[in-house]
């Protein structure tokens, strides 16, 4: 077991090494550059102030080296620079003192400069986490219930109109993503269109102090999506479960189909919406990002636009590192959890 | 002229009664749903005949009722659409007028269903879909946006209005607004969904955009399933470490968060580095590869043949891939300018590039489970004691039994690749600004949402219309494939 | 609930139909079918797949899924009326007064609970009994169904149990509540035949202990003639015979029982002078049965104008015995057997294969999941040497884990070997790979595979697949030849030449077979390894496909490597015979040789666990203790040790520290043995045919 969790936090340390490195180089093309220099400095510059710009701080060195300075594997640049200032990557570009580190990158704690925010990444992003946390701790909180009695109240009898019904709600439930059930919960319960203005339409005040009525329609619109994709799933693997032929046996036994469905079916057919779950929290924040920004709540996701827009190089990376680490935190957890709640590899 | 209420006349007839039937509809539904919890599993009872006899009772009556009430829903919405039609402009309000705008796709739609329905003993899977209701109506919403784009894109019908056209003063103003005086004799008078914020007429938006989406999302999904499967295929039936490679690559690209690949990859600058032609290059050449391959592995044996059809088929698909490729406005260019016939707009490129680039690991995935099954079976091993090449055993002995799974996710994944054009386009990204297409008119529209909602709300509900079409096409596909 | 004391029959089952109801159409499964069960008695229902036997067992216990209906008749059970009871008078008497085993052990244990759980599910419901109560009784039983440790069984997982351990569980958990009816539906058809013959062992014994009525459903009639009292010949949802199994057995009454038996390769039938008659023609569809007798298409004594008339009912044939069968007063029953084609035995001609000292090792990681570096090596095959000659059978005969397929991987170039050769007329092919193989020696080499259902690729026609194989072993210069050439393939194997446009669905389990064999043939293959191409198919049609083997061996010179772990068949039809345990070829010699002592304590346990269908057949009593050790983890000394019976006296010590030494006796017969040659020669045969 402890091999197992080990080798998988190989892999996902080569994953998060390899993803960054992709971010890395994505953000740090030329043309991106020179955007970033125009912006930083003035929009009027010719080329050759450009490349000057950017060689002053260190932007025009090998690639490689640019990352392993903002890994913190390599040490920090000091450039003398065609201007004749000295610049430190360790010192946000002034000169160095006898304090300044060799070693300053993302392994030291030093998340960089956000160019947008004028502040420093690692300033900034724990608020953001942390409102889009509240977030997510609701979506989940609504969505898994939700999807799984929904799942196996359709999947416990299958082709029956129960299941039917629910199986459709479900197909309408995945066929809306989140930009369209936010539209049109929007339209439908904050504006006068309908004449149901029961909710807020912005969520910039549950930044403060969440309500239901400024956080039901964020919420419900994330939830709505992910929710229909787990009642599939769920409903599917507890159908196939209901035909197994130890199902028959337990009915055969004379087990009354509530206990069926409680004792013998339920475990085994959670097996498979448990991962499902899991690997639905990367795609959240898809969901995340859209919402953050229809509703203009200043989490995660609305950072990253923000980011992402304004070609902020350091906050995209500190960004795209905390999402790798979201994402290969929960395939690890559903790996694990996987083994945990399946006896036949459990055990053997 | 007047500005259009939304029903017309239909307001005080048929628009009520349809109504009315689809609340009772819904109740009705409701009330089953209820009452299957409760009531105790009933037996089958037959007739001396063989059939079934009706259930009996409270429910057997309920469900009786439930049928003839959507049968009546269907009956009256097909009277609105006859109706309509000969009524003359104005008089049977926004909808009646929509409804006339898309006859053409109605006409090619009852065509259709009736030549399918007619016809459904013969036609293998496609024909059992005629035997699910979840299915049919699947069937009918794509069918419907595919009928719209080719009368839109081809034939210009349907559409009211230029999509980019801006007429001055209609600028947000709600469905059914009169345009004002001052136009041409046979310009249409209405803007039947309303204006947008730069004055352009929605109705028409929504249909060009199904243009866009119908062009992009099933061309990028096949091209996905290319990908897949020329790389799936191998990784489940070699295995070792071709397999641990190859996961490795898909695990890498499914963990990022589409989001932020999209805002990395779809932006100007990216674009300015060429980057998107040299993805497109790599993955465009994988339809090459699989027809190559195909075609190789069945006729090796046959060499004359063989040469003959791969030249027929790898020649204008070497052409078409090197003209595509091939960009003047790019660092890549390996064709004479002069007889590049095919050039595409960079945004686009980019989009479909991405698009094609998320969905394959996925694709990836499903085809090297299914081959990794598939593998295990005798005729596989037939094969090979028979010395087949292993091409040949991937491509004509594994792949065509893997086709069920891989059609119903194919429709899955249309749908999908459409959600993603239209994240795209609520981001504002590759696409250009005044595009028609459903994610952009969104994101035109919800800026100001909270004040006119009416913008965003066509697009959006086209969209759901298309998606869920797609979804519940694939849930009848799935079924039928089961059954027998 | 307290159990009912019921006088009469524990169940009577009077003209029960059964339907299964589709979109187009009802389809009849069992029609008007009657049978009585006294306490304590065993009744066997035997037929072939389709014929409606499961459906009466899942009728009896209500239990016939959305699309399945009883539409007429009457069960009862003890007196009771089943077919009107509510759900939760079903529920009472499912589990505590009937309790059913079927087919699949591992597929119904719950996966995901622990086996001491699901066995003590069964009292606390039905007799509102505490836990430790219900532990203990758990315990009681998993100890009468002779497991060993049967504490730590009830803490295990169905996962960690063998296959025939799970069966066993399976037999404690119906016999939880003690129950008056225990239904079995082909318990041990999953099985091997050494683990099967203990279960059915078992089964017997706990019968007679706990007084049950025994329902046992089977499609092996040597199965239901040492399990039962009494028998039930099913065809096509129709009870055709009945009565006591001596009755039936020696006095069969019905054509297509007569046919049935005459199909099946009792000991005395021979591949050249009594060859097996086949049931011509193919199981009805259940919505194609014919008018009259179902079975009267296919019969030899079918009387048109009479036969195919009106329904037709059973009748009293003897005492306690019935036929459905209008002529079965006129028929002379004791008529010697038309005398079918008899053929010459050919003579052997020259060696076309020769192993030598073959062995095929894998590395496997020790676990799967947790992959650590050590490597565990499997040895598939050990020191294999034999020779196979022109128009020779060669049957290699083995449980499951014996190696038997892998050497067929090697032979057909799958796999290579890990030593040793492989001469193909003379020529060394064992570590040469498929791909490396020039195209003569590959359509040299062929095989017929197991299961008629995954032989042919789903989705290309007949006409196609046996196309393909002519393309890719150059045979025919264009196309129209080939196609002729397939046809002609056709011909061959006895199928239609309109068969080349069907698709595979379109065709029966038999035919899909011939196919197979068509396609082995194509490039006139010389020799053919044949992995078990019958045990999936029903008895009627596998004397057809085994026939039609024969006969084109006959035709073509083939060297036939024939498969197997039904020693009936192989005793029929193979020349030689070669038994393997744990890759380990433990008894080779000529087939007199290897079924008459001395043998292999292997050989001999396997011939006792064989179910024979005749009663005259005496046979020694041979129950193997414990499973087939895992190929993995092989035990050390000999491989059979750990559940040979005549240890002791070969000596304990020395088969468990030493692999025996292959041992040559007369004639080319070797045996891998520590025993001596006395003990050897003190070995008495185990079947014999009492004259009577």
């Amino acid at each position: 077991m402890g091999l197992f969790i080990l080798r998988r936090l190989g892999v996902m340390v080569l994953t998060a090494i390899c993803l960054t490195f992709i971010v890395f180089w994505l953000t740090n093309l030329y043309p991106k550059l020179e955007v970033l220099a125009k912006t930083q400095g003035n929009f009027r510059m010719s080329d050759e102030a450009v490349i000057s710009y950017l060689g002053n701080r260190g932007y025009t060195q090998a690639l490689p080296v640019k990352y392993g300075q903002w890994l913190g594997v390599v040490p920090g640049y000091i450039i003398e620079g065609s201007d004749g200032e000295i610049r430190s990557k360790c010192e946000r570009n002034s000169p160095p003192t006898d304090e300044t580190p060799t070693f300053c990158g993302i392994i030291q704690g030093n998340w960089g400069f956000s160019t947008v925010a004028k502040e420093d990444v690692a300033d900034v992003l724990p608020t953001r986490l942390g409102n889009t946390g509240k977030l997510m701790f609701w979506v989940l909180m609504v969505m898994v219930p939700g999807a799984l009695i929904i799942g196996v109240l359709a999947g416990m009898r299958e082709g029956s109109r129960t299941d039917r019904s629910l199986s459709t709600v479900s197909i309408i439930a995945t066929a809306t993503p989140e930009y369209v059930s936010g539209v049109i919960l929007i339209a439908l319960f904050a504006t006068p269109l309908f004449g149901m203005q029961y909710f807020k339409g912005t969520a910039t005040s549950a930044m403060d102090n969440i309500t239901f009525n400024n956080f039901f329609l964020p919420v419900m619109t994330i939830a709505i999506y992910g929710m229909g994709y787990i009642a599939r799933m769920t409903r599917a693997s507890m159908t196939e479960i209901m035909t197994a032929q130890y199902v028959r046996t337990a009915r055969l036994k004379g087990v009354s189909f509530a206990n069926i469905v409680i004792k013998h079916a339920l475990r085994n057919a959670l097996i498979a919406p448990f991962t499902v779950i899991m690997l639905q929290v990367p795609w959240l924040l898809n969901g995340v990002v859209i919402v953050e920004t229809l509703f203009n709540y200043k989490g995660f996701g609305w950072e990253l636009v923000r980011a992402a827009s304004n070609n902020d190089i350091e906050m995209l990376l500190g960004v795209s590192v905390i999402s790798v680490i979201v994402v290969l935190m929960t395939q690890l957890i559903s790996d694990i959890g996987y083994v945990f709640l399946n006896p036949r590899i459990r055990i053997s | 002229m007047e500005e259009l209420s939304w029903t017309g006349s239909f307001a005080s007839t048929l628009i009520p009664a349809i109504m009315i039937a689809f609340a009772i509809f819904l109740i009705g539904i409701i009330l089953q749903l209820v009452m299957g919890f409760f009531a105790s599993e009933v037996k089958l009872q037959s007739n001396t005949d063989g059939t079934l006899k009706s259930r009996g009772g409270l429910q057997g009556q309920l469900e009786k009722i439930n049928t003839q009430l959507f049968m009546l829903i269907v009956l009256i919405g097909a009277a609105i659409i006859v109706v309509s039609w000969f009524m003359p402009y104005g008089k049977a309000g926004i909808l009646g007028e929509i409804i006339k705008r898309f006859m053409p796709v109605w006409i090619a739609l009852i065509v259709t269903f009736a030549v399918s329905i007619f016809f459904k003993r013969k036609l293998g899977l496609y024909g059992k879909l005629f035997d699910s209701t979840i299915g049919m109506i699947g069937f009918a919403l794509v069918m419907f946006w595919v009928f719209t784009s080719i009368f839109v894109g081809f034939f210009d019908l349907i559409a009211t209005h230029d999509p980019l056209q801006q007429i001055s003063g209609i600028k947000n103003k709600t469905p059914g607004f009169l345009v004002p005086d001052g136009q041409e004799a046979n310009f249409f008078p209405h803007y039947l969904l309303g204006g947008d914020n730069l004055a352009r007429d929605i109705f028409s938006r929504v249909v060009h955009g199904s243009v866009i989406v119908m062009l992009i999302a099933p061309l990028a999904t096949v091209f996905a399933f290319m990908v897949g499967i020329t790389l799936g295929l191998p990784a489940g039936y070699y295995g070792g470490k071709l397999d641990t490679i190859l996961s490795f690559l898909a695990n890498l690209i499914l963990a990022f968060p589409v989001i932020l690949l999209f805002y990395l990859l779809v932006t100007p600058e990216i674009v300015a580095t060429g980057l998107p032609n040299y993805m497109g290059a790599f993955l465009f050449i994988f339809p090459l590869i699989f027809c190559g391959v195909l075609i190789n592995s069945r006729y090796k044996t046959q060499g004359k043949k063989n040469i003959l059809y791969l030249s027929i088929v790898l020649v204008p698909l070497a052409l078409i891939y090197l003209m595509v490729i091939s960009d003047n406005a790019s660092p890549l260019v390996i064709w004479p300018s002069k007889l590049d016939f095919i050039t595409i707009p960079s945004g686009i490129l980019v989009v479909f590039v991405s698009v094609v680039f998320v969905n394959s690991p996925t694709v990836f995935r499903i085809v090297r489970g299914l081959a990794l099954d598939i593998k295990t079976r005798d005729y596989v091993a037939a094969a090979q004691t028979r010395g087949e090449g292993t091409w040949y055993i991937m491509l004509w002995e594994i792949l065509p039994n893997a086709r069920g799974p891989l059609i119903v996710d194919f429709c899955l994944r249309i749908g999908y690749t459409t959600i993603l054009l239209g994240t795209l386009g609520f981001f504002g990204l590759g696409l250009p600004p005044e595009s028609p297409d459903w994610g952009s008119t969104i994101n035109e529209g919800r800026k100001l949402l909270l004040i006119y909602a009416h913008p965003a709300l066509p697009p959006a509900m086209a969209l759901l219309s298309l998606v869920l079409g797609l979804n519940l096409l694939a849930d009848g596909l799935r079924e039928e494939s089961l059954k027998d | 609930m307290e159990k009912r004391s019921h006088g009469g029959p524990i169940l009577e089952i009077d003209r029960l139909s059964i339907s299964f109801f589709t979109r187009l159409r009802e389809i009849p499964a069992v029609m008007n079918f009657s049978a009585s069960l006294q306490p304590g008695e065993a009744l066997g229902i035997v037929g072939e797949s389709g014929c409606g036997k499961s459906t009466v067992a899942l009728g009896i216990m209500q239990d016939l899924g959305v699309n399945g209906h009883i539409v007429g008749g009457s069960i009862k059970f003890k007196g009771r009326e089943m077919n009107t009871m509510t759900r939760e008078e079903l529920r009472d008497i499912r589990g505590s007064e009937i309790a059913m085993i079927y087919q699949e052990p591992m597929a119904s244990l719950n996966p995901a609970m622990r086996i001491g759980k699901q066995l003590m599910e069964v009292p606390m419901i039905h007799e509102g009994v505490s836990k430790a109560e219900a532990h203990a009784r758990a315990l009681e039983v998993v100890t009468d169904v002779k497991l060993p440790d049967p504490e730590r069984m009830l803490n295990s997982f169905p996962h960690q149990l063998s296959g025939g351990q799970q069966q066993r569980i399976v037999i404690a958990m119906a016999l939880m509540s003690k129950p008056s009816l225990l239904i079995l539906d082909e318990p041990t058809t999953a099985l091997d035949v050494t683990v099967e013959a203990a279960v059915v062992e078992l089964v017997k014994d706990l019968g007679k202990k706990y007084g049950t009525s025994m329902l046992f459903i089977s499609h092996n009639l040597g199965l239901v003639l040492e399990t039962c009292d009494r028998i039930c010949v099913m065809y096509s949802g129709e009870a055709v015979e009945r009565g006591t199994i001596e009755g039936v057995f020696n006095k069969m009454r019905h054509p297509y029982t007569k046919a049935l038996f005459r199909s099946i390769p009792l000991p005395g039938a021979d591949k050249n002078a009594r060859p097996l008659v086949t049931i011509p023609g193919n199981f009805p569809l259940p919505h194609e049965r014919p008018n009259g007798c179902n079975f009267g298409p296919r019969c030899d004594y079918f009387e048109a104008g009479r036969c195919d008339q009106d329904h037709i009912f059973m009748e009293d044939a003897g005492i306690d015995h019935e036929s459905r069968c209008l002529r079965h007063v006129e028929i002379d029953w004791d008529a010697p057997r038309v005398a079918s084609v008899q053929t010459e035995k050919p003579a052997p001609g020259c060696v076309v294969l020769k192993m030598n000292n073959l062995k095929k090792y894998y590395e496997v990681a020790a676990s799967t999941l947790f992959a650590s570096g050590d490597l565990k090596v499997v040895k598939a095959n050990e020191t294999l040497t034999f020779e196979a000659r022109e128009s020779e059978t060669l049957a290699i005969v083995g449980e499951s884990g014996c190696g038997k397929s892998t050497f067929a991987k090697v032979l057909m170039g799958l796999e290579t070997a890990t030593s040793g050769e492989i001469l193909l007329d003379g020529k060394s092919i064992g570590n040469i790979p498929i791909e490396k193989r020039d195209t003569k020696t590959v359509a040299d080499v062929q095989m017929v595979f197991q299961n008629p259902f995954d032989t042919l690729n789903p989705s290309m026609t007949v006409g196609r697949q046996i196309t393909r194989a002519l393309e890719i072993f150059k045979i025919g210069n264009n196309d129209r030849e080939r196609h002729s050439r397939m046809l002609k393939l056709l011909d061959l194997v006895k199928l239609p030449r309109e068969f080349s446009g069907r698709m595979p669905r379109q065709l029966s389990g038999g035919q899909k077979q011939r196919v197979g064999i068509a396609r082995a043939f194509a490039g006139d293959a010389r020799i053919v390894v044949a992995d078990e191409p019958v045990s999936a198919l029903d008895v009627s049609v596998q004397a057809a496909v085994t026939d039609l083997l024969m006969e084109i061996q006959r035709e073509h010179k083939t060297t036939l490597l024939f498969i197997s772990h039904d020693l009936s068949i192989v005793r029929y039809l193979s020349d030689r015979v070669m038994v393997m345990y744990l890759g380990h070829v433990v008894e080779m010699g000529s087939t007199d040789q290897v079924f008459s002592p001395p043998y292999h304590p292997y050989t001999e346990a396997l011939l006792s666990a064989v179910p024979i269908a005749d009663t005259k057949v005496k046979k020694k009593h041979i129950v193997l203790e414990g499973d087939i050790p895992s190929a993995i983890n092989p035990p050390s000394g000999c491989p059979f040790q750990t559940r040979c019976n005549w240890k002791d006296i070969a000596g304990r010590t020395r088969c468990e520290t030493e692999v025996p030494l292959v041992r040559r006796l007369d004639n080319g017969h070797q045996i891998k043995c520590h025993l001596t040659d006395t003990d050897m020669a003190n070995m008495e045969p185990v079947i014999q045919i009492t004259s009577e």
